[in-house]
């Protein structure tokens, strides 16, 4: 195992601002020629991309981009070619790192009797939750709700009877313990309301800010982009283009992807 | 197992406990019913009541081969084709050529179909035909013994896999996410349910035996609201179902597994009425 110091990644010219030693200009996640293909045809190639430790890369693209394949490659679901490296914020490789992951539409069974103290205790604890939920476990999945901007009386909801918005959270909950490397969210805001999309951007700006810890947002909501992610990449089975946000946005690729008037115009 | 006969006799002092089969069949009832009622809350969960109804059909087959071998002991070849069998049907569905439920119909039909013909060529189905409809009145002693280690087997892998049989049953990119190997979860757990209908398909028969896994684990949705409680009642019912299945039998004359199949359809309804007023009563 190569230790690596903050700044020797010697193929990452978007992270380390000269001179600056702070943890957010670090490397988190360097993808390096990364390829996905399925019999229907390559779905990606050579993707190669970096997020700092902090930072919130939003990923932007047409439908059938490669978004969401890009993000099971890198919760190891799908096979790929390449590579991607995980480093700690200590500047250490990470070879089994931990991934937070808040699905876009998480697809369960509704009518399962599993509560969400289960699911979290579960995760928290290797006391069967079959035999009961240890008090400790508890204690510790009330807090982790707590940090995801939920309260302690959803434990004893069932998973299938959550709003929208309750079911972000508890997910979120279950993704920041324990605390991930990296934290993907791929659109978590398509069921949940307006005012609710803001409370959870913040939380997820807030996260960004106490704890160092890299995102990738998924998201088709572009105003969304530009006020909550700090840095943006446009896929197209590649990366087209990807810096700060405003640099991004503005570009002529994102412009032609999306439909955008130019930036003399209106924004819409 | 003669002082397991005395407690009987002290603490049941009924007419149906007066035979020993009839103590046998008791105590195998007692260890049967929570291994299924257990291991059924899981297989609902995954939606794999039509994998393990294929692993019992696939025992008539794993008995043709047994009777081909000359050997007496089946367990051991349906045991070994319960696996492969299990190993096949992954192995097609992964290659993602048709969906789940046609493929384990193929497997299931083809396993039920080849065991009836391997076994009528070989002299007679009639002989095996009690495979089919199992009968718990004729356990053995020693048969109890091998019950009581597969019931604690499945206590064994219950306590340390369960957690993460859960998560991975929610959805598998989010097991993915904590480092929750699914396949390999899903082999140990597609061994258990091998072993396991392997094990009692002879008491319990390949038509009436994912009834028995299915039924409670079914019951306890209808009203559980968290793990515990869903565990608690599909044991219990499978328990119950068991023990009131088997006395009435005794009485009315009746097959005892397919009377407990009965009492426990009846418990499903009940449970189910029950989850519907309770359901509407919370909507209110």
């Amino acid at each position: 195992m190569t230790q690596e110091k903050p700044h020797s990644c010697p193929d990452c010219s978007s992270c380390a601002q000269a001179g600056c030693n702070c943890v957010d200009c670090q490397c988190s996640v360097r993808i390096r020629g990364l390829g996905v293909k399925k019999k229907d045809g390559v779905i990606l190639h050579d993707v190669n991309l970096n997020v700092r430790h902090g930072e919130i890369m939003a990923l932007i693209g047409r439908n059938g981009a490669g978004k969401t394949t890009l993000l099971k490659a890198l919760l190891g679901r799908i096979p790929y070619t390449g590579e991607i490296y995980f480093t700690s914020h200590k500047g250490e490789q990470v070879e089994k790192p931990k991934i937070g992951y808040v699905p876009q539409n998480l697809l369960f069974d509704h009518s399962s009797p599993m509560s969400v103290g289960d699911m979290l205790c579960a995760n928290l604890s290797r006391f069967p939750v079959w035999l009961g939920q240890k008090k400790a476990a508890r204690r510790r999945a009330a807090e982790m709700l707590e940090r995801a901007g939920a309260g302690p009386e959803l434990l004893n909801k069932k998973l299938g009877n959550l709003s929208g918005g309750e079911l972000q959270r508890v997910l979120l909950a279950f993704a920041l313990e324990p605390m991930p490397d990296l934290l993907l969210l791929d659109e978590p805001v398509s069921a949940v309301d307006r005012r609710g999309i803001e409370v959870f951007y913040e939380l997820v700006c807030s996260l960004r800010v106490r704890y160092h810890m890299p995102v990738i947002l998924v998201s088709h909501d572009l105003s969304h982009v530009r006020q909550y992610a700090t840095s943006a990449a446009l896929l197209d089975r590649t990366i087209r283009i990807s810096g700060e946000v405003e640099q991004v946005m503005a570009s002529r690729e994102v412009r032609e992807t999306f439909g955008l008037p130019a930036p003399e115009g209106e924004e819409r | 197992m003669e002082f397991l006969y005395s407690v009987i006799d002290t603490l049941l002092p009924f007419e149906w406990t007066e035979f020993n089969f009839m103590k046998n069949a008791f105590v195998a009832v007692l260890l049967i019913t929570p291994l299924f009622g257990l291991v059924g809350t899981m297989i609902v969960n995954n939606r794999m009541s039509f994998f393990s109804d294929a692993l019992g059909h696939s025992a008539l087959t794993g008995i043709a081969i047994g009777v081909l071998m000359g050997v007496d002991n089946y367990l051991l070849s349906m045991l070994g084709f319960a696996l492969l069998f299990a190993v096949g049907i992954s192995a097609v569905i992964g290659s993602g050529v048709s969906s789940a439920d046609t493929i384990i119909g193929v497997f299931s039909s083809t396993g039920l179909a080849l065991g009836v013909v391997l076994l009528s060529a070989s002299g007679g189905f009639s002989k095996y035909s009690s495979y089919l409809i199992g009968d718990i009145l004729t356990v053995q002693p020693e048969e109890i013994a091998l019950l009581g280690c597969v019931l604690l087997a499945v206590l064994l892998v219950w306590g340390l896999f369960f957690n993460r049989f859960l998560l991975s049953s929610i959805n598998g990119d989010l097991a993915a996410s904590k480092n929750i190997r699914e396949g390999a979860l899903q082999k140990i757990f597609v061994i258990l349910v091998a072993v396991l209908v392997t094990v009692s398909i002879k008491w319990v028969g390949v038509l009436i035996i994912n009834s028995l896994l299915v039924l409670p684990a079914a019951s306890a949705r209808n009203v559980a609201r968290s793990m515990r409680s869903y565990h608690a009642w599909s044991v219990g019912v499978s328990m119950f179902s068991g023990v009131a299945g088997l006395i009435l039998s005794y009485y009315l004359g009746t097959a005892a597994g397919g009377t407990i199949v009965l009492v426990a359809a009846v418990v499903f309804a009940v449970t189910f009425l029950a989850g519907m007023v309770s359901g509407r009563r919370r909507a209110a």
